[in-house]
């Protein structure tokens, strides 16, 4: 677990960073520590998309296995779950380094997530079954880590769909922010539905419940430590 | 550097790849010969094997004629390409990633290696891999492979019938079923280092199945020594069963008046069977087994009753209810 029982050098700087936290919500925010460098979001961007363009190329060179579709299935879902995992962490590591300016990348990294499910979806839809509605329905339906895969990706549609700043005024901060917290639950199911497919080694999806307990855990700690210092800090740590 | 024997297949009868392949599509377009010779090999019974293994299939080798050819393969089923084969692996002592096998099982010692006949025989003996091979004829036999996961592959083994070792070690009355074990040597195999099974890995066939002509132990396909991370030296090939039946580097054979334990069985009982024979209408728990993938393959195809060996087993399980006895 971060920093709850970790060295106290952290404790002082999550502390920190709540205070900073705090001010920020009355003032803006430091720009110091804000990199408004015009190409670091092309590049993120970029490397999100170096899994995808990875797996095309292994596709295109026949470099994918015995059983091609079925490693596109696997890495794709593999790397939603990653990106899950990666923008649940940008909060924590903000909150632990003081860097601001992660906190840019949150949305489209939390898009990525998304964007990775969808072609994951995709992949076992229409190779996997090959469109076939009735193979679909009855393997949603039977088959309990297919359908929590499929509901996570349900969970998923709706933080896409408003992620836009539009969305976030028509909801209010309030509200949209209540919304995404379904990220955490898309964590949970997603971890099942991983946990469930595989054959006999659980050691890969254990290990993502491990990383996933540790950011939902940290949010908790944040959450009462921030109750106990004013409601405004407990909103910014979720 | 490993230093291995050579096998008892001479380097210069060994059918280079490209001929083999060659053949193979030239066989692809007289599927009627291979008819012909599926017919043969569903006549006979496991009870006569010894007269019928003979004219049901002939070794594989350059040279001989297309009528001689194995027919377990049937139109429609071209052989995989070799390298599928060998670099997508489900071998948990060497790890359980499909492509882990392949890596971690590149310095697998395959000799000395021994083989022991013990349980329910009248002639227990421990054997060197060189002398258990010997006393049989090794022949091709080009078999579809059905996976459990749902992905399939038609590979060309070289292997002799379990039934002739069987035979050599004289079952006594009492004996029911055989147990095969894989090799068990944690420094050898990493996989092994986890609990991921129960270690060794076992199998089991009862005994009227082991003896089926259909059933062989094999050291090589694709014309070539068995690689390491297909099961060398020695593995079991049963090609109505799913794939995790077909047990691989085999160091034990136990004849047993009781069901043995297998490792799938006791590792999740509720999703694989003593039996698991390949049957489209039971499914997985958690997956249809009505299709399958052929590796290399783009579009499935509809998996057949005991992987389409149905004319030469069902008899094995006539009266029993395969739904129960998954």
């Amino acid at each position: 677990m971060p920093a709850a029982g970790g060295p106290p050098r952290l404790q002082r700087d999550a502390r920190a960073a709540a205070r900073r936290q705090r001010r920020g919500a009355r003032a803006t925010p430091p720009a110091r520590r804000v990199s408004r460098a015009w190409w670091t979001k092309p590049l993120v961007f970029g490397l999100a998309l170096g899994p995808l363009l990875a797996l095309a190329w292994r596709l295109f060179t026949d470099d994918l296995g015995g059983d091609p579709i079925e490693a596109l299935e696997q890495e794709t879902g593999t790397w939603a779950l990653r990106f899950v995992a990666i923008t649940l962490a940008l909060t924590p590591l903000r909150a632990l380094t003081g860097w601001n300016a992660l906190v840019r990348y949150r949305r489209m990294l939390g898009l990525f997530a998304f964007f990775y499910a969808t072609v994951h979806l995709c992949v076992y839809a229409g190779l996997d079954m090959e469109l076939s509605a009735a193979d679909l329905v009855e393997d949603v339906v039977e088959h309990p880590y297919v359908t929590i895969g499929f509901a996570t990706w349900l969970l998923l549609l709706p933080l896409a769909v408003t992620s836009t700043t539009g969305w976030v005024r028509r909801l209010g901060g309030r509200r949209w922010r209540l919304l995404h917290r379904l990220t955490y639950v898309v964590a949970v199911t997603g971890t099942i539905h991983y946990l469930w497919a595989v054959k006999k080694d659980t050691l890969r999806p254990f290990t993502y419940a491990l990383v996933f307990a540790a950011l939902l855990g940290w949010r908790l700690w944040a959450h009462r430590r921030g109750r106990a210092a004013g409601p405004r800090a407990a909103e910014a740590a979720a | 550097m490993l230093i291995r024997k050579a096998s008892d297949i001479p380097a210069s009868e060994i059918t280079p790849e490209a001929v083999y392949i060659d053949r193979r599509r030239f066989l692809g377009r007289a599927a009627g010969i291979g008819l012909a010779g599926a017919l043969a090999l569903a006549g006979c019974d496991a009870a006569d094997a010894g007269a019928s293994n003979a004219g049901a299939v002939a070794a594989g080798r350059a040279g001989d004629g297309a009528g001689e050819e194995g027919p377990e393969a049937g139109p429609g089923d071209e052989v995989t390409e070799e390298r599928r084969v060998t670099e997508y692996n489900n071998f948990y002592e060497f790890g359980t990633d499909k492509s882990e096998p392949a890596e971690n099982a590149k310095h697998f010692r395959t000799r000395p290696w021994t083989v022991a006949v013990e349980g329910l025989v009248a002639k227990p003996a421990v054997y060197q891999i060189e002398d258990f091979v010997r006393p049989s004829k090794v022949e091709e036999r080009v078999y579809r492979f059905r996976c459990v996961e749902a992905w399939s592959a038609v590979i060309p083994w070289l292997g002799f019938p379990l039934a002739d070792v069987l035979r050599r070690a004289q079952p006594l009355g009492s004996a029911r079923y055989v147990e095969l074990t894989t090799l068990h040597d944690p420094a050898q195999m990493p996989g092994q280092r986890r609990a991921v099974l129960d270690w060794p890995y076992t199998e089991g066939l009862r005994l009227d199945e082991a003896m089926h002509p259909l059933a062989i132990l094999s050291t090589g396909m694709y014309g070539k020594t068995l690689p390491n991370q297909n099961g060398a030296p020695l593995r079991l090939v049963v090609p109505w069963k799913y794939g995790f039946k077909s047990i691989k580097s085999v160091v034990k054979l136990r004849v047993t008046e009781r069901q043995p334990e297998t490792a799938w069985n006791k590792a999740n009982p509720d999703e694989y069977g003593f039996y698991s024979n390949v049957n489209p209408e039971v499914d997985h728990p958690r997956w249809s087994q009505a299709k399958e993938r052929r590796l290399g393959e783009f579009r499935k195809r509809p998996t057949l009753p005991f992987n389409g060996y149905a004319a030469e087993v069902g008899r094995l399980y006539a009266g029993m209810d395969l739904r129960k006895n998954y």
